[in-house]
């Protein structure tokens, strides 16, 4: 692992089995975050982008959710091996993680400098109290709150600022990783453009790394340095914004995303989206999971699972580039 | 436009305020003008709490509206009784933003898509309206074999066609499309919204689009009314619109689109201050007020009038006046 690599995980395979059936949320990825770039996560509802951020925090639900296999390492540290001890003290201070929606994240009965002053106190005990209440001011200001709300209850404030709340808890440790899974999704456009440069503004001033889980393309485009595009379980897509946006090989599965995004420039007759529904995880295809929805499957799609092509730092899991670079296949790391 | 044709759905100053605890009113939908032609596709946006829903739902009288008149084929339809209201449904329908809430989850597919056809009789056998509702699950998209699931079997996008053969299963003209897209996935989202145009240029379909996405609602509709707190703001075709946007609060949520352009990665937002103040005893003058960078004294005192900037382009600011 390089130095400059602040999280990376590798051939994790999580499963959540019940009596009836065992769901394959994740199936082998590969993933890297580098010291100070955000990486987006994106894909639609059940390709498992949350199971990837519940596993990194360890908080995958108890006896259903298994790790099969994988490691994930952080700063240094497999935090997959970590006791339940060790991984409360990572927990909200070296990772942090935003919630999708700021109406069930909050403690209703609390007030929001009470939660905020539960990470500090939790991770400095021996921290005096005026301290810590200077540490829940400076937080709350930096997300634009003002300081004397923080006698106030969640119900007191709206959705763009429960949002805030949400974020000025994650940050108040200062964590090495921040982990926001769709922290806009609830938000109205006008709300979620103030959240989204607010990230921005502080994420750039702490210098924090960051994994941004989205369906929306347009905050990739906004706030990623690297993408990883998610599909049944697996990375079928990775690389820089710039490979994503730009490159003339694209996975199918992305670029039926785009295609299925209506366009505010040009004026298309008809959208043309992905055919079909994603696939069952308890009961996934043979071969290439996305070959039945696929306008370009082949034979060999449904019979045979893809390998990695890579190209720079554009990564790609697709029968149709597997011709264009045998010989280059990714390089096993130390 | 030919200025003798009647418009399908007019509004003249449709109003719904509701009473509150202690006296207050919440102004939901505050003088609405609005005139629907049949064939269009009419885009309401707005964030949450503009009262685009209530609009969409006054129109149909599923909620009464407080004064104003709405009418239908230039029929005044405010005061209809509920037994001439009952024919009239058969008309103007309504897709609901919810596909989980919207459908009774004790009735299978086929029972839910052939329960309006029930309630007004339309067939004289069972049999004949089972039919119809297997042929509208062909029209919409959905295989015949989940004709016999229940709601909770099927996902979100097929539970949205589900609400789409059911109002359709009255052969409306008018349906009012209450977010239909917005609980659902994009590459689904498509889907559905294809779904509705193609339904539209068939069956010869009028739709009211209610939305809070700006980039949905410049797809489907060919005018677009933008709402804040009740009151209509700007409104144009949707081209005009998304070209030359004159009110500054369609300005903000227009430029708040984070668009997947990588070219437009180190554009800045037009960032609006503050959220949506209090829809609750509003006083006279713009609603925008609050949040407005060209806010000046003449803004407050009396109601802003929506004025005819250019042909169709109508816009309620005093800078455009």
């Amino acid at each position: 692992m390089n130095s400059d690599t602040i999280l990376e995980i590798k051939n994790l395979r999580v499963i959540y089995q019940t009596d009836l059936e065992t769901v394959e949320a994740i199936n082998g990825i590969d993933l890297k975050i580098s010291k100070g770039k955000t990486l987006g996560l994106v894909g639609e509802t059940g390709a498992g982008k949350t199971t990837t951020a519940l596993s990194i925090m360890r908080l995958l639900p108890e006896r259903v959710g298994k790790v099969l296999s994988g490691e994930i390492n952080f700063a240094g540290h497999e935090l997959l091996n970590l006791s339940p001890l060790e991984m409360r003290k990572v927990r909200g201070d070296k990772i942090a993680m935003v919630f999708q929606d700021p109406m069930t994240s909050l403690n209703p009965v609390m007030t929001v400098g009470e939660q905020i002053a539960e990470a500090i106190i939790l991770h400095n005990p021996d921290l005096r109290a005026e301290e810590v209440e200077k540490r829940v001011e400076n937080s709350l200001s930096m997300v634009g709150i003002m300081p004397s709300r923080k006698n106030e209850y969640s119900h007191q404030f709206s959705g763009g600022m429960k949002q805030r709340v949400v974020i000025a808890m994650a940050i108040v440790c200062e964590p090495e990783l921040l982990i926001a899974d769709e922290p806009t999704t609830a938000l109205d456009v006008t709300i979620q453009a103030q959240v989204l440069m607010m990230i921005r503004e502080l994420r750039d001033r702490l210098g924090t790394s960051m994994l941004m889980i989205t369906h929306d393309l347009g905050i990739v485009a906004k706030i990623c340095d690297e993408v990883a595009v998610m599909y049944a379980g697996e990375i079928i897509e990775s690389g820089t914004v710039f490979d994503i946006f730009t490159s003339k090989r694209r996975h199918p599965y992305t670029q039926g995303l785009f295609d299925s995004i209506p366009s505010l420039d040009a004026r298309t007759a008809r959208l043309k989206p992905i055919q079909g529904l994603m696939p069952d995880p308890s009961d996934l295809p043979k071969g290439c999971y996305f070959s039945p929805r696929c306008k370009h499957c082949m034979e060999i799609c449904t019979k045979q699972h893809p390998e990695r092509v890579t190209e720079g730092t554009h990564t790609l899991l697709c029968h149709l580039y597997s011709s264009l670079s045998t010989e280059q296949k990714p390089k096993e790391e130390d | 436009m030919d200025p003798t044709r009647i418009p399908l759905i007019e509004t003249v100053n449709l109003r719904k305020l509701f009473k509150l605890n202690g006296g207050a009113h919440l102004h939901a939908v505050d003088g609405i003008n609005m005139k629907i032609y049949s064939g269009e596709t009419i885009g309401v946006v707005g964030e949450s709490g503009c009262g685009k829903s209530t609009l969409g739902r006054t129109i149909l009288r599923l909620i009464e509206p407080t004064s104003g008149q709405i009418l239908y084929n230039g029929t005044d339809i405010t005061k209809f009784k509920s037994n001439k209201m009952r024919e009239l449904r058969k008309d103007l329908q309504i897709i609901f933003q919810d596909p989980y809430a919207s459908i009774d989850p004790r009735k299978s597919v086929v029972e839910v898509i052939a329960e309006y056809m029930f309630i007004h009789n339309v067939y004289p056998t069972t049999a004949a309206t089972y039919n119809r509702a297997a042929e509208l699950m062909d029209l919409v998209g959905l295989a015949r074999r989940c004709a016999n699931s229940y709601p909770h079997e099927l996902d979100g996008g097929r539970r949205q066609r589900i609400g789409i053969a059911r109002a359709l299963s009255l052969n409306p003209k008018f349906i009012v499309c209450d977010e239909p897209v917005s609980a659902l996935d994009v590459s689904i989202q498509a889907q559905i919204l294809n779904l509705l145009m193609d339904l539209a240029e068939e069956l010869d379909l009028t739709y009211m689009f209610v939305t809070h996405d700006l980039s949905v609602v410049k797809h489907i509709s060919n005018k677009i009314m933008v709402m804040y707190l009740g009151k209509c703001v700007e409104m144009a075709s949707s081209d005009e619109l998304f070209k030359n946007p004159l009110h500054p609060y369609t300005k903000a949520l227009i430029s708040a689109i984070p668009e997947p352009d990588i070219s437009k990665r180190d554009e800045e937002f037009v960032l609006i201050k503050g959220e949506i103040s209090s829809p609750i005893n509003v006083k006279p003058g713009c609603r925008f007020v609050a949040r407005c960078d060209y806010a000046s004294a003449n803004c407050t005192g009396c109601d802003i009038e929506l004025k005819e900037v250019s042909t169709g382009h109508f816009v309620a600011c005093i800078l455009c006046n």
